[in-house]
């Protein structure tokens, strides 16, 4: 172990440190009364670690001899995870004290699911991909399950952790062949069994069954079934987590074990990914149109979105990459706001979840009203907003890997998915009057909302930067 | 025959001993002693091979930790091992039926295998200059260290996610209060009372 290797680990050293630390002064002072403390202590810890990410002195190469990768893809996507999983931190602390899972463990095991996380965008070897696969997994089984008393939550997290397992278990059969047929766990050891652009059949064998265990990851159709259930029954803080932070990690993931392993052989996944692209886009549009519970329709919304991700992954080129880290990004930030609106959806005291619900809404909180308009309108691609963009950027990447096909169905998709977004909007301006919603929301909420929803207009302009930052981080991935 | 050929049979029927009598014997704590004698000459047979980390691992934890853990189970538990081993005789036939087919399988695997040609062995042992724990060490603190300390977070979480989910405060209960307890004054919790007799306190 040399300096060069502690030096690239550094922020997940930093992170994890930080959790140990902070758990042993929390048990010994004031337990569950150290929670909001400890919530702006982590999420100020992974701001800090995000900025120096982002802007400090970059360490590239391999390190740990071959184990871990640092380089500009993984330093984009932690970025990306340690800012939304603050984010979503801030804007939850008030909504889960008011439900009464004021817990200070919740932040922690946040916390050490970001290090697994930024372990697995930075994974060069099977064996540290499944490490922290599973550091980042079994932090969420245990938060999607921190409702003891709801009969829901308990069942999403008992749901979560038996797919997550046979997932596992997917991915470690695919891993253990891709080892027997390569003859080693390293990704650069892997990628040089691939010759003249085909894999031999075990090794496809593995490859195939490596995908399927990250397509649940992303949840991706076929591998989405549990979605729409830990969406519903886990605490709405704890969904809006889900929904953004993990996502991003899987989908680098992917990116990272599709191009660092078997980048020699992007027409033996390509049409794997491809088809999983097509059927998340249009199982997600569709089914969602039949829901009434919000938490539910944004579990379809995001296996939409996550189709298009893939299709971005499915182009197999460099600016592919950097169009799904684009559409990543810009899916993190509406996520964001969204559910700060959702979890502080209630009504004496109450949480609703129900769509319904918002039945004139706008008449009473125009201001909230407007915003939720915008980022409705941006996850429907609606032309004037930044989700418009990144749906055009995947679309583009398809086209110019000479996927029309899949493009002209993501079209498609895209157009049945607006009308459920739409819906809602239908909703809180024209509904039928009904019982007044209450939406109290602490003012990191309430930034998280109207800020999420201004960079969806604002960022037209020029997206914030992140395309740049992309456009490296895909180069780096793919060469 | 040489000293480590003697030894050797030694060993192995110390094996063989153990597991038959294992199978046999009427008394179910007496199996376990036998499947204990059984693992010590497996240990034996280890260190015959050059591989003393496998021996030592065998004899700590299985002698040491899952043998003792069977006697405790086997002690505790009432079972009626006669009528478990009663149907003995009637399904010895098949019991050894299949074992041959078993056995056959066996040979007829190991009898035709041969490996491709232009194979390459991808790892082997560095012959002669590390000893096994110490090869095994490195590999696992050294070269897979990010990965241990990776295991030691999993296995963080794991408890965390225990404790979260199952521990409950209750409020009801007395607790022991142990730095009170160390802080209580002699003098003041006991108070001499002299009775004068046919008084009462």
């Amino acid at each position: 172990m040399t300096s060069f290797d502690l030096q690239a680990i550094l922020p997940e050293l930093i992170l994890a440190v930080y959790a140990m630390l902070a758990l042993l002064a929390a048990v010994y002072t004031g337990k569950d009364k150290t929670t909001p403390l400890v919530t702006y202590a982590t999420a100020a810890v992974m701001l800090a670690l995000a900025l120096y990410i982002g802007l400090g002195d970059p360490v590239t190469g391999p390190a740990f001899g071959g184990l871990i990768m640092a380089d500009a893809y993984a330093r984009f996507a932690k970025v990306g995870i340690l800012v939304a999983a603050a984010a979503v931190l801030l804007a939850g602390e008030a909504t889960m004290l008011r439900r009464g899972l004021g817990r200070f463990e919740y932040p922690l095991l946040i916390s050490l699911a970001t290090v697994g996380m930024m372990i697995m965008v930075s994974a060069a070897d099977l064996m540290t991909l499944y490490m922290g696969l599973e550091l980042q997994s079994l932090s969420l089984y245990v938060v999607a399950a921190m409702k003891r008393d709801s009969v829901k939550s308990t069942e999403a997290g008992m749901k979560y952790f038996i797919l997550g397992a046979l997932s596992s278990g997917l991915l470690l059969y695919g891993a253990s062949l891709a080892y027997g047929y390569a003859g080693t766990t390293r990704f650069d050891g892997i990628i040089a069994a691939a010759t003249d652009g085909h894999v031999g059949m075990g090794l496809l064998f593995g490859l195939t069954f490596v995908a399927a265990g990250l397509a649940f990851k992303v949840s991706a159709v076929p591998f989405h079934m549990w979605t729409p259930d830990v969406y519903e029954g886990a605490p709405t803080p704890v969904t809006a987590f889900f929904a953004t932070a993990p996502k991003l990690a899987a989908m680098g993931l992917f990116g990272r074990v599709m191009f660092d392993a078997f980048g020699n052989a992007v027409a033996d996944w390509q049409q794997i990914i491809a088809l999983m692209a097509v059927l998340s886009m249009f199982l997600g549009a569709v089914a969602a149109i039949g829901q009434t519970n919000i938490k539910r329709l944004m579990a379809y919304s995001s296996i939409s979105h996550m189709g298009f991700a893939l299709l971005g992954l499915a182009a197999g080129t460099a600016y592919g990459v950097q169009a799904m880290l684009v559409y990543m990004a810009i899916y993190l930030t509406m996520n964001v706001g969204t559910f700060a609106f959702i979890m502080s959806m209630e009504r004496d005291g109450m949480q609703v979840t129900e769509i319904s619900a918002l039945n004139q809404y706008a008449k009473h909180e125009p201001v909230k009203a407007l915003a939720m308009l915008v980022l409705l309108f941006s996850l429907a691609g609606v032309p004037p907003m930044v989700g418009f963009f990144g749906k055009l950027y995947v679309l583009n990447a398809a086209v110019q890997a000479d996927l029309t096909w899949l493009a002209v169905a993501g079209v498609i998709a895209s157009v049945i998915g607006a009308f459920y977004y739409l819906r809602i909007v239908y909703y809180m301006y024209f509904g039928e009057s009904e019982e007044r919603l209450e939406t109290p929301m602490s003012p990191a909420a309430w930034v998280m909302l109207v800020g999420s929803a201004a960079a969806m207009l604002l960022g037209v302009i020029n997206l914030f930067g992140v395309e740049g930052a992309a456009a490296a981080a895909a180069a780096a991935l793919v060469n | 025959m040489s000293v480590a050929g003697v030894v050797f049979y030694i060993f192995a029927l110390t094996v063989l001993a153990g597991g038959v009598f294992t199978v046999v014997s009427r008394n179910p704590v007496h199996s376990v002693l036998w499947l204990i004698t059984a693992f010590i000459g497996a240990t034996g047979l280890f260190v015959l091979m050059g591989a003393e980390f496998l021996a030592m691992l065998l004899m700590i934890v299985y002698v040491g930790a899952v043998a003792v853990l069977f006697l405790f189970v086997v002690m505790m538990l009432d079972i009626d091992f006669a009528e478990l081993k009663a149907g003995m005789a009637k399904y010895l036939p098949i019991a050894l039926l299949i074992g041959v087919i078993l056995l056959i399988e066996l040979a007829m695997i190991f009898g035709t295998w041969v490996a491709a040609d232009g194979v390459t062995l991808l790892a082997r042992p560095e012959a002669g200059e590390i000893a096994n724990t110490e090869a095994l060490g490195r590999v696992v603190y050294t070269e897979y260290l990010l990965l241990f300390q990776l295991a030691g977070l999993v296995l963080l979480v794991a408890m965390i996610g225990a404790i979260v989910l199952t521990m409950r405060h209750r409020k009801d209960i007395k607790r022991q209060n142990v730095v009170m307890q160390m802080q209580r004054d002699p003098k003041a919790a006991i108070k001499l009372v002299d009775v004068k007799p046919g008084q009462g306190l």
